[in-house]
């Protein structure tokens, strides 16, 4: 049985003794050189999949480096206030009086407005650019506009809200009749909404672009009109990926502290409407943090850091929910 | 073919330098935070650079006397700006030579320092109570009890009889007051709170003093510059700003009425008067409230804080008293650029204060000086 196989696998070689042997040398080193060559590959490959298999984890290592981190050090807060520095309404670094309630709604106030404002243009921009003009030059400089937005420094976003933003909301809460401050809530909500516009603006013209066009065809030759291909195609087949950009400029408002912190008024009482003052939480960790001077305070304020991770955590898993749900439909 | 196959070794090369690096930086961070000093404190003695970190408010000033003392004795101070709280945790945690704060070693931090640390009294400054009223000339006059009430929110008009009472002949508008403060911990806030708690029963019980405080009226401005702005920009804003940055600035601000009841415009002279008053031997003394006639009543020292004991850690001799010999310059011939940069000279009550100071500071129990 071997040998004729043998035999079989030797044939095309036994076509004259002399020759025999150099067609086997040479045979043999292509052989050899393809192991070799295979064996590198064999090689490369694993360790590039240890590479990223390493990278994954070192990632999944930092976050919950940093989730303990925030853990350890807010143990002596969490000891002093208990549960209820959640819903406590007075922040008194000067008698150990933390509660981080103004704080949080500070935050939900702030970017869930900003969310509220931001959709309709970022959804706009994304239509605009994935579907009436994916091409030219009209095309290419909004995409670049857009996406400047997301590069230019919060800090700078801050002062152009302190020196232009905020005369005009002062004008404006004049004439309806509010505490004409300026600074507040409502500023910082607008000032948040142009800062998050280009993420959700520009994940959607992508996905917006990748639906088929057998789909949009067919509508159209339904004698669908471009509203309705939009609205009833569209719309319904990108979805989740809109979602998911929502998403993504909302953890971006949560987040969001220096320019945040410049026009918000920073007061640790209660706003009373949307117009009134208020705080968040990256933004008291940002002004406090350099002077607490006592070990509790500091805590207090590394709590206060936990409790928007938890937060940012909660509403990221809420979304993926969400965004699985549209999915499954 | 062949680079492609060597292509992810190369990425591997990086990504373990890139760890190393990450792991070099976290233990320097570690050192900076934490116990295993030693190796800053002796790299810093051998290329003959000093440690310093602290206030914010000082910096400006520390960066030209380092910049001055550098130019004759060589002699390199890196001080980083990092805030009062801050420069007190370094020094506490050994890995700066000196700390430089706006308000004295508070008990809650003095139960973390090993050995006694000394106050050093190094520059001062003043807070201003600035305002935006287009229609009134006149410097505006304020009592302490009216200040304090303004900024808890009892009065909330600028015609209140109250102000109207002390400002007689001056046209007041019915303009809504608006209470402008700073919104980060800061050594100025803590040198008007601790003013207005020693000057108002009322303050002391519902507020307190620290370098932050649970406002009970107001917005939030981040920074002097936060606080100027805002009150530039709002009829009816009144705050409090650093006395430097008001001069800067050009910005009205008020005449406040000090322990002898009379109105001091606030400006260097009247903070160096302010300061020219009994200081006691530790050096801190709160310059709020003195009894100087013709002191600006909100006024505060800024402190130098060294251990006394410089023998500790892996520290030299030569370090310590290069260390000394500094600070004692900086009282003497470094107050020379105070006045140009708007801060107030060394009152020589203080500066004599420093020097006895100085003279205790030991290294293994003999003195340096």
């Amino acid at each position: 049985m071997d040998r004729t196989v043998d035999n079989k696998f030797t044939a095309p070689g036994e076509v004259s003794p002399g020759v025999i042997d150099s067609v086997k040398k040479t045979e043999r080193l292509k052989i050899r050189t393809r192991l070799k060559r295979s064996y590198r590959q064999i090689r490369t490959e694993s360790v590039f999949k240890r590479t990223l298999v390493f990278m994954g984890l070192l990632m999944i290592l930092l976050v919950f480096g940093i989730m303990l981190t925030l853990i350890i050090e807010s143990i002596p807060s969490m000891k002093a206030q208990g549960i209820g520095y959640l819903w406590g309404k007075t922040w008194d670094p000067v008698r150990d009086v933390f509660g981080a309630f103004p704080f949080l709604l500070g935050t939900l106030l702030t970017s869930f407005l900003a969310l509220f404002i931001s959709v309709p243009f970022s959804i706009s921009i994304a239509i605009f650019l994935g579907e009436y003009y994916p091409k030219g030059w009209l095309s290419n400089f909004l995409r670049n506009v857009v996406e400047l937005i997301a590069a230019v420094p919060s800090v700078i976003y801050g002062f152009w809200g302190l020196a232009v933003l905020v005369p005009i909301v002062r004008s404006f809460e004049t004439k309806i009749g509010v505490e004409p401050a300026g600074v507040g809530i409502f500023t910082a909500a607008l000032i948040l909404a142009v800062m998050i516009i280009p993420y959700a603006a520009s994940l959607g013209r992508s996905i917006i672009q990748m639906v088929p066009s057998s789909l949009k065809e067919g509508a159209y030759a339904l004698g669908a009109t471009r509203w309705e291909v939009i609205r009833s195609v569209i719309l319904p087949y990108t979805k989740s990926g809109l979602f998911a950009g929502i998403l993504l400029s909302l953890g971006r408002a949560l987040g969001e502290t220096m320019a945040v912190t410049m026009v918000i008024g920073n007061t640790s009482l209660i706003p009373k409407s949307i117009f009134a003052p208020g705080n968040t939480m990256a933004s008291v960790i940002a002004n406090e943090f350099t002077e607490a001077d006592h070990p509790i305070y500091l805590s207090a304020l590394i709590e206060l850091g936990l409790v928007l991770f938890l937060v940012t955590v909660i509403i990221n898993m809420l979304g993926n929910r969400i965004i699985k749900r549209f999915i499954n439909e | 073919m062949k680079k492609n196959f060597n292509n992810p070794k190369n990425l591997i090369v990086a990504v373990v330098l890139f760890i190393n690096l990450c792991l070099i930086s976290c233990g320097n961070g570690g050192n900076s935070s934490g116990a295993g000093s030693d190796s800053t404190a002796s790299a810093g003695s051998e290329d003959n650079t000093l440690l310093g970190a602290g206030s914010t408010f000082d910096n400006p000033l520390f960066s030209k006397m380092f910049s001055e003392y550098n130019k004759t004795t060589g002699l390199r101070v890196n001080y980083q700006s990092i805030g009062s709280g801050g420069g007190i945790l370094q020094l506490t945690n050994k890995t700066v030579d000196f700390g430089a704060s706006d308000a004295p070693v508070n008990s809650k931090q003095d139960s973390g320092l090993s050995s006694p640390v000394v106050h050093i009294p190094v520059t001062a400054g003043a807070v201003v109570i600035s305002y935006n009223l287009a229609e009134v000339k006149d410097t505006l006059l304020l009592t302490p009890e009216v200040l304090a009430d303004i900024f808890l929110g009892k009065i909330t008009k600028w015609n209140d009889p109250k102000i109207a009472a002390i400002n007689k002949g001056v046209k007041l508008p019915s303009a809504t007051i608006v209470v402008t403060h700073r919104s980060e911990g800061s050594g100025t806030t803590n040198i008007f709170t601790t003013y207005l708690s020693k000057v108002n029963e009322d303050w002391n019980k519902k507020v307190g003093k620290g370098s932050s405080v649970n406002w009970p009226a107001g917005l939030g401005g981040k920074g002097n510059e936060g606080v100027a702005g805002s009150i530039k920009q709002t009829p009816g804003a009144i705050g409090y700003i650093e006395l430097a940055y008001a001069i800067q600035n050009n910005m009205a601000y008020a005449k406040v009425q000090n322990k002898a009841h009379n109105f001091i415009t606030p400006s260097i002279a009247s903070v160096t008067a302010a300061a020219n008053i009994q200081i006691p031997a530790d050096g801190k003394v709160s310059l709020t409230n003195t009894d100087a006639a013709d002191g600006y009543p909100i006024s505060g020292l800024s402190w130098v804080l060294i251990y006394q004991e410089q023998k500790y850690k892996s520290r030299s001799l030569d370090r310590a008293t290069k260390m000394v010999k500094l600070i004692s310059w900086m009282i003497h011939d470094g107050q020379q650029y105070s006045a140009p940069l708007n801060y107030a000279p060394l009152s020589p009550a203080a500066v004599s204060v420093g020097d006895t100071i100085l003279k205790t500071v030991t290294y293994d129990g003999k003195p340096i000086l």
